[in-house]
């Protein structure tokens, strides 16, 4: 028992000591890339638990993830002044569902609450998962990966192309999301430290749901359709009910992810759509271990971390490609394995000797 | 209902059709040889299109084409070699990540060379305003060049497959790969060899088409995702039916712009491949007691 | 626990990772641009062209005696990278301003951030919406779109035509102009009988066109930046359309009329003066400022000069004055000091600054020029309409 949270611990404690480093080094600015990067690692947790033990690939996760931030965002900027009459519109404002914020420029809108917003953005992308997920998860390979890539497109397309989210341009100025009297989830500088918290906060929390899980009976479930989806079947377990839950499952970490990097953002675009987003977070369960939680949380928080800082420049695509081919091709289990460990040792203490340890 | 806008209508889906048909045929013969669905089709396209729009500053249109053909068929093999042929009895989830990470390093790499400016050969016959006309029904010369290639391209495909030993040999790798070693023929020969059949194809349909489309260094996504769903709309594997299913869905998608907005034209092309996925996965012209029997 | 050690160990050095120190008298000019992805054509331009002013500046001695340091960041148009350049750049470089972002979405992201971190903007992207209402810090240096519409109706009114067919491409350079027409049509008395939105990737037009021409239309204005514009004009001739076709000032780059070939011939559209310099009477104001732009740019890079580049050019050459003007290099002294900039001669136009207008263009004096295409080349349309009718909003 004591091992399974272990890690967990010791993870926090990373995330505390970094951001006491970071105080005491003078560079907290790095926080502000290092939130956005714990958000995006969610989604990888989350599409790494659907790869890697349910054995189903997604290239549609950014539509997912596009699905939250922007059912949030629509919902806390659409002005709702001119339905004030409406009885619906009156009930929610009395009960505190609908609120009256002040825009940049001094005009007051009303719009609904973050809270509202974020329960219907994460029931949408629910429904939306199940209502897909049942007969996407039937297909396998080249047709599932199809599939889920036509899923992705639609909804890049449906963003792009509807003139409330804002078409191109995407949605602006969104209001910051109050979790807690004193808990604000907004991009401004002074509630900067509390956003790194929040943000690795729940990436600790999704990680201790997934560790969980995959100690649980389904946990074993799971990795016994992985390895051999018939004979799981056989044994009597309903794999294609674990499959379905778990994509809803990975769904929902994408969209929670999306409506709280949207609302840090203060702003969201069809950019979080593209199938290149859908493909980048494949690319990094990939290379952190199909299997392996916490080596795609690493790559994830590596990757994430530099393209955000801009380190990659110009290269930023071509970098990800590059390492995608190379990670599938020398180490397809991924690099975060104690094979590549073991091997990368040996090839320091003594070089010749490790070259039979490449894969 | 004005039947002169029908047809016209309708000569648009087939030009939509004719393009996406071109580039589904060269994931076909990837798909017959190895059973993989190579990801980087699109960019073979688009590198067919750009090297034969760089030559032809030095040489006439046949030759640049012929060169970006032999060209990109290089290139092929030289993907398969280097990044294909050693791995023994790779996933398809690991092959479809190769040849993402593949598609990405050529699109980068092309944007490095040649710059994000858009190029075009010029019309095979007349030029950008020729059009035969029946009415008020209007079709560009060069409509009928894809459909004409493409109608050839399937015939000589369905003949080297299915009457050459070159052909047989690389069918009876996708069957069954063992088997095939077992009769004495090289499955990893004809793996490559159907790289570099594919990537040919593939830079000859950029050349036909890019009069029409155009071509830049991020034309192959596009192109690809359009090409792939034809392909498994018809069934993966059938050149004949792709292009079938290419004319069913430009056709449909040029409709679609007929009653509702343009900008969702992709919405529902798309929402129909998953609806046939999701009913039929074997594609409209596949059969389905045979997909069964695939190892995906 | 491998995996956690690497993990430890590497954000260490993040950390330790530190920015190279810097002598204190160098002015920092970050700049936030699309050098990559789908507005590439846009950032491209704009980054070389901010090198290249740059690399002269310092070789002249740097503004007021200091040096430039030029800090250009490629958002490859994603709106988060932008927003995460543009704390990076106020906080940690402590840039004096930035320029860009390339495209309107990444700006209208980062607007706030410039406010919060009370660092000027100055935009290369066109949408109204940028500097209306205006924001203390931000400004922008490109046209409005607004002004590119008038033009084209103008002429519309002139050639006696009332009945367009509105296409436009998915990206904000197509929403914004698909906007700006929307609004202005009733009041030039323009019907728009069809208005379509066309995939930016879009192959082939036929039925978008067949649509827009079974609509009525007398003529087509067509609003995109990318290579379906010369998709689009060739779809229409194709198809027998005769009437005028309209392009936005995104048609000003000579390879999307080689692109379209003969189909490209009489297409009207607004441009900035850079497109036909060299014909522009000597007296012209902006004809030097022009001149020298095309030249040096093209001897350098090579690649015609686009307006795009320009708008980057502006926003420096902005940047400069006012430095100057402010004789020193805070922020706040310098933001004041762009407000009270008066006819400062750019590519795009010359530039009067107030504390209400943040883009400072004046539409009648100086701004677009309708262009035409005659034999593959860009040529001022002659039968224009005429500049005393330009009516000032």
């Amino acid at each position: 028992m004591r091992s399974r949270y272990a890690p967990i611990l010791f993870f926090s404690a990373i995330v505390i000591a970094v951001q006491i480093l970071t105080f005491a080094t003078g560079r907290q600015q790095y926080l502000t890339q290092l939130t956005m990067t714990g958000y995006y690692s969610l989604v990888i947790v989350g599409l790494c638990m659907l790869m890697g033990y349910a054995g189903q690939i997604s290239l549609g996760h950014a539509g997912f993830f596009a699905i939250g931030g922007y059912v949030s965002a629509f919902l806390t900027t659409y002005d709702l002044t001119q339905l004030k009459g409406n009885l619906l519109i009156g009930f929610f404002s009395r009960t505190g569902l609908i609120v009256t914020v002040q825009d940049l420029y001094g005009g007051d809108a009303l719009v609904f609450h973050p809270w509202m917003a974020c329960i219907a953005a994460v029931l949408m992308t629910v429904l939306i998962a199940y209502v897909i997920g049942g007969p996407v998860l039937k297909l396998k390979g080249h047709y599932l990966a199809m599939a889920t890539l036509g899923f992705g497109t639609i909804v890049y397309k449906i963003v792009l192309g509807t003139s409330f989210f804002g078409a191109a341009d995407g949605l602006s100025d969104i209001p910051g999301f109050k979790l807690l009297p004193g808990l604000e989830v907004s991009g401004k500088t002074a509630v900067r430290i509390q956003n790194y918290y929040i943000s690795w906060g729940m990436v600790a929390l999704g990680m201790l749901l997934l560790t969980n899980l995959i100690h649980s009976r389904a946990g074993k479930a799971l990795r016994a359709i992985h390895s051999a989806e018939d004979a799981a079947n056989a044994m009597g377990v309903n794999t294609a009910r674990y499959k379905l839950n778990i994509f809803v499952l990975s769904a929902v970490f994408a969209a929670v992810s999306g409506v709280f990097l949207t609302h840090y953002n203060g702003g969201i675009g069809p950019s979080e759509a593209s199938i290149m987003k859908s493909v980048r977070y494949v690319a990094i369960v990939a290379i952190g271990g199909m299997a392996n939680l916490w080596g795609a949380l690493s790559m994830g928080i590596v990757l994430n971390f530099l393209s955000l800082r801009g380190y990659f420049g110009s290269y930023d695509d071509a970098v990800f490609g590059v390492i995608l081919i190379m990670i599938m091709l020398f180490a397809p289990e991924g690099l975060l394995r104690r094979e590549v460990f073991q091997g990368a040792k040996k090839w320091i203490s003594g070089r010749g000797k490790a070259e039979g340890q490449k894969t | 209902m004005n039947i002169e806008l029908l047809s016209q209508y309708l000569v648009a889906g087939i030009t939509y059709g004719t393009i996406y048909a071109i580039v589904a045929i060269g994931f076909n013969i990837i798909y017959n040889a190895t059973g993989i669905i190579n990801f980087a089709q699109g960019e073979f396209v688009m590198l067919g299109g750009m090297i034969a729009v760089s030559l032809h500053a030095f040489m006439p249109l046949p030759a640049a084409i012929l060169a970006a053909v032999l060209a990109t068929m290089i290139i092929g093999a030289l993907i398969e070699i280097i990044f294909i042929r050693w791995l023994i009895s790779p996933s398809v989830l690991r092959m479809i990540i190769i040849t993402i990470g593949i598609s990405i390093f050529i699109r980068e790499a092309a944007l490095h060379v040649w710059g994000e400016s858009v190029r075009a050969l010029p019309y095979f016959t007349g030029t950008e305003v020729t059009v035969f006309s029946v009415g008020d029904v209007h079709i560009s010369p060069q409509v009928l060049w894809v459909t004409g290639i493409s109608a050839v391209m399937v015939m000589l495909l369905t003949f080297f497959f299915n009457y050459t030993l070159l052909g047989r040999q690389m069918r009876a790798c996708s069957a069954n790969r063992d088997a095939a070693r077992l009769c004495g023929i090289s499955a990893k020969n004809m793996v490559t060899l159907s790289f570099v059949l594919s990537a040919g194809i593939g830079a000859f349909a950029g050349c036909v088409v890019s009069p029409i489309t155009y071509v830049q260094y991020d034309s192959g996504t596009g192109l690809a995702i359009k090409g792939f769903t034809v392909a498994i709309l018809g069934g993966l594997g059938n050149s004949t039916a792709a292009i079938a299913a290419g004319m069913v869905l430009g056709i449909l998608e040029s409709f679609s712009v007929w009653v509702m907005p343009a900008a969702f034209k992709d919405v529902v092309s798309i929402s129909i491949l998953l609806l046939i996925l999701f009913v039929r996965p074997s594609g409209i012209f596949g059969s389905v007691e045979a997909s069964r029997l695939k190892e995906f | 626990m491998k995996a956690f050690k690497m993990l430890a160990v590497l954000m260490l050095t993040f950390m330790i990772m530190a920015a190279p120190a810097l002598a204190k008298d160098t002015i920092k000019i970050g700049a936030i641009l699309a050098v990559t992805g789908p507005a590439a054509f846009l950032g491209a331009p704009e980054a070389k062209t901010l090198e290249m002013m740059v690399d002269e500046i310092n070789k002249k001695g740097g503004i007021r005696g200091s040096k430039v340091e030029l800090i250009i960041k490629d958002s490859g148009a994603s709106p988060e990278k932008a927003l995460s350049f543009a704390k990076q750049l106020i906080e940690e470089d402590k840039v004096l301003a930035i320029i860009g972002p390339s495209t309107s979405g990444e700006t209208m992201k980062i607007k706030s951030v410039a406010e919060e971190g009370k660092t000027i903007l100055i935009s290369c992207a066109a949408a109204e919406v940028i500097v209306n209402p205006v924001a203390k810090y931000v400004f922008k240096t490109p046209q409005m779109d607004r002004d590119a519409v008038i033009k084209i109706f103008q002429q519309m009114k002139y050639m006696k035509l009332s009945k367009a067919g509105v296409l436009s491409s998915n990206t904000g350079f197509g929403k914004a102009g698909k906007e700006q027409i929307e609004k202005l049509a009733p009041e030039y008395g323009i019907q728009i009988t069809a208005n379509e939105v066309y995939d930016k990737a879009a192959t082939d037009l036929t039925a978008e066109v067949t649509k827009v021409k079974a609509s009525g239309a007398e003529a087509i204005i067509n609003w995109s930046i990318e290579p379906a514009q010369a998709i689009v004009i060739k779809n229409a001739r194709q198809l027998g359309f005769k009437g005028p076709i309209f392009q936005s000032h995104g048609f000003g780059n000579i390879k999307y009329v080689e692109a379209a070939g003969e189909a490209a011939e009489g297409v009207i559209f607004p441009a900035g003066r850079l497109l036909v310099v060299d014909i522009l009477p000597k007296n012209h104001p902006q004809k030097a400022v022009l001149m020298k732009y095309k030249k040096d740019y093209e001897s350098k890079y090579k690649e015609d000069a686009s307006t795009f580049g320009g708008h980057a050019y502006d926003a420096m050459i902005i940047l400069t004055r006012a430095i100057e003007k402010a004789g020193s290099t805070d922020k706040e002294a310098v933001r004041n000091a762009i407000e009270n900039l008066k006819g400062v001669v750019g590519t795009g136009g010359v530039f009067t600054f107030s504390p209400q207008d943040h883009n400072g263009i004046d539409i009648n004096a100086f701004s677009f020029e309708m262009i035409t295409v005659k034999k593959g080349k860009f040529e001022i349309l002659e039968s224009s309409a005429k500049k005393g009718n330009s009516k000032k909003k």
